[in-house]
């Protein structure tokens, strides 16, 4: 049923660090996602610009940077490969200005059981985690919180509202 | 292949008169007569062919204005609403007997009942009541019940459901439920502004309490074995913690604020200990035991997947859960002791989660993914056989009445989170709708007098 994806961008390790169950990786077709881009999160300003050294900054890590949320497969807590840019992004950002901190928010589309969709909130947010520190976050830096099914970004019971609660919130400032 | 509740020993064998189930449409609204303050509306969506017919006569009142409680409109309800009895109407009927004296055998057999229910509620001293009734076989005068069953005017509603609880058990051979609670979580206003209400209800949706209320989600509530506390999940601070509080006093424990998950609260069966899911610093997802004497903890899985819903046997030795250490969410059983391996129960479809333990202990309701849709599903422990009781596509949360006859699970209407009940055997299905907002969650209290409870 889980859907491993393999990085194609990142390295081996974060790889690992997104498939804790590297027996079960197989190679599967590109899922559709919602464009992270253009959400609502991702447009809000929080506390990155003043927190990052936007001086060494390239106009594609700004824009990669402004992306905070990362949508997942139903019952998967696999990254898949699309958003890694956007968490090297994220960590570059976090090892590069240490006071700053993010709470990942993790969650679930509305089908089975609510503490099953915690505990799967939960490892999608540790997953995102990993990779962040595999990537030079702090370990002090990432706090993780899992919400299940219980806050949809979307309403509506069908794949396109499912798809869109399906997601890790990146969340400057803690 | 899965047996769809079709074979399921008939919960009502010892009823007469039980047959093949079909659609039966009928609404009902509670409480009509009495305080307008009925939060659910419950519709029976599915019956039996030919539930009992019953004559449930107004009591008596010999004091002065009016009485103070319709008892029998109550009683009538409760049976209309198990699905298995076709309470008469009122105008329907031609006498209004208040004792069995009273009682004209043939002209109640000429309207086509099989038992008749007469009584009074006499005044005592002060604020007191006490209900006087009989049950009585129409077809051979035979007096099954003679009770008299004493009350306030404050707990008049409860005594009346005693009444029925004893009309039932008396003709069904299965004990009534219809005097115990619910606990379920209401949610209310947009998606930028919510509100979780955590609500405790009589059995029926009367007498609806909010015993807890935040702006942060609320979830996973369970009763302690002896009635007098829930405990539950709320995200008030931010992030998940475990509370416990006692009803009666609202006094509130946090029992688990660790880091990570601190999720699904089940009360062992001495009520001295909370099985839990935790996720703490490693972030794995794992159960274990809060001893609430002295707070310590014992880990009883350590899987690098997701092992959550616990619940105990019923000798408390052994903890069902659901994990996805296979892949999928699937159920489990482990011993209640640390590094214990745990035994795999369900293998048909892709999901099966959220154990819930019958009251004899013989049976676990979950959640199943059946041909695309979350459904509720009881598994039999002594051969792990499958039976799927609902229809719905997103139904969850089973909750087993504690008499075992029913089960209260939380499903959808138009978009909105409804609660329903399934009997065990299928056959009857009720729904119960609230105008106020998403309801979910529903878990059914033990008896009152359960092990450890200060009485009845």
């Amino acid at each position: 049923m889980r859907k491993s994806l393999v990085f194609a961008l990142l390295s081996a390790t974060l790889a690992l660090a997104g498939c804790p169950k590297g027996d079960d990786v197989k190679e599967t077709p590109q899922p559709e996602q919602p464009a992270a881009t253009g959400t609502q999160e991702g447009l809000e300003s929080t506390g990155v610009e003043e927190g990052a050294q936007t001086g060494g900054q390239t106009e594609a890590q700004r824009a990669a940077l402004a992306q905070r949320v990362v949508y997942f497969e139903f019952d998967s807590y696999e990254i898949s490969p699309q958003y890694a840019t956007l968490i090297t992004a994220h960590a570059q950002n976090l090892a590069q200005t240490t006071a700053v901190k993010v709470r990942l928010e993790g969650h679930t589309d509305e089908r089975g059981s609510r503490e099953y969709n915690i505990g799967l909130g939960e490892k999608r947010a540790q997953a995102v985690r990993r990779a962040l520190l595999l990537q030079g976050a702090g370990d002090g830096q990432v706090i993780t919180v899992s919400y299940g099914e219980e806050r949809p970004a979307q309403a509506g019971s069908e794949e396109a509202a499912w798809a869109k609660n399906r997601r890790v919130e990146i969340v400057y400032g803690q | 292949m899965l047996n769809r509740a079709r074979n399921a020993p008939l919960a009502m064998a010892r009823a007469r008169r039980v047959a093949a189930a079909t659609l039966m449409a009928l609404a009902v609204t509670l409480g009509a007569g009495g305080p307008a303050r009925a939060e659910l509306t419950i519709e029976i969506t599915q019956g039996v062919t030919d539930p009992i017919p019953i004559a449930v006569v107004p009591f008596g009142w010999q004091s002065v204005g009016a009485p103070p409680f319709d008892v029998a409109e109550l009683v009538a309800n409760d049976l209309r609403r198990s699905g298995l009895f076709r309470p008469m109407e009122r105008r329907d009927m031609v006498d209004l007997p208040t004792s069995g004296a009273e009682v004209q055998l043939e002209d109640w057999r000429m309207l086509r009942n099989d038992f008749v229910v007469v009584g009074r509620l006499e005044p005592a001293d002060g604020d007191r009541y006490t209900i006087v009734f009989e049950l009585i076989n129409v077809l051979n005068g035979q007096k099954l019940l003679d009770y008299r069953q004493p009350a306030s005017g404050r707990t008049l509603r409860g005594a009346s459901h005693r009444v029925a609880d004893l009309i039932f058990e008396k003709l069904t051979g299965i004990r009534g439920a219809f005097s115990t609670r619910i606990a379920y979580v209401a949610v209310e206003g947009p998606e930028t502004k919510r509100n979780y209400k955590l609500v405790v209800a009589d059995a029926d949706g009367e007498n609806p309490r909010i015993i807890a209320q935040s702006v942060e989600p609320l979830m996973s509530p369970a009763w302690s074995p002896d009635g007098q506390s829930i405990a539950y999940v709320s995200f008030e601070g931010k992030a998940s913690a475990i509370y416990t509080q006692l009803l009666r006093t609202g006094e509130r424990v946090r029992v688990s604020a660790r880091a990570g998950i601190n999720g699904a609260p089940a009360w062992s069966p001495d009520g001295k200990r909370l099985a839990l899911t935790l996720s703490r610093k490693d972030g794995n997802v794992d159960i274990y035991v809060h001893n609430l004497t002295d707070a310590t903890l014992t880990r009883l899985t350590d899987d690098g997947g997701i092992d959550t819903e616990p619940v105990w046997s019923a000798d408390g030795k052994n903890v069902y859960f659901t994990s996805d250490r296979s892949g999928g969410p699937q159920i489990y059983r482990v011993a209640a002791q640390a590094g214990q391996r745990a035994q795999r129960l369900t293998f048909e479809g892709s999901y099966n989660a959220r154990p819930r333990l019958s009251p004899d202990g013989t049976q676990l309701s979950i959640v199943t993914l059946d041909r695309g849709a979350y459904r509720i599903a009881v598994v039999d422990l002594k051969n792990n056989a499958m039976r799927v009781l609902t229809q719905g596509r997103l139904d969850e949360s089973p909750s087993f009445a504690p008499n075992g006859a029913v089960l209260i699970y939380g499903t959808q209407d138009k978009g909105r989170g409804v609660l329903a009940t399934v009997s065990v055997d299928g056959r009857v299905h009720e729904r119960l709708a609230s105008p106020l907002g998403d309801i979910r969650e529903p878990v059914w209290s033990p008896f009152p007098g359960s092990p450890g409870s200060p009485g009845s």
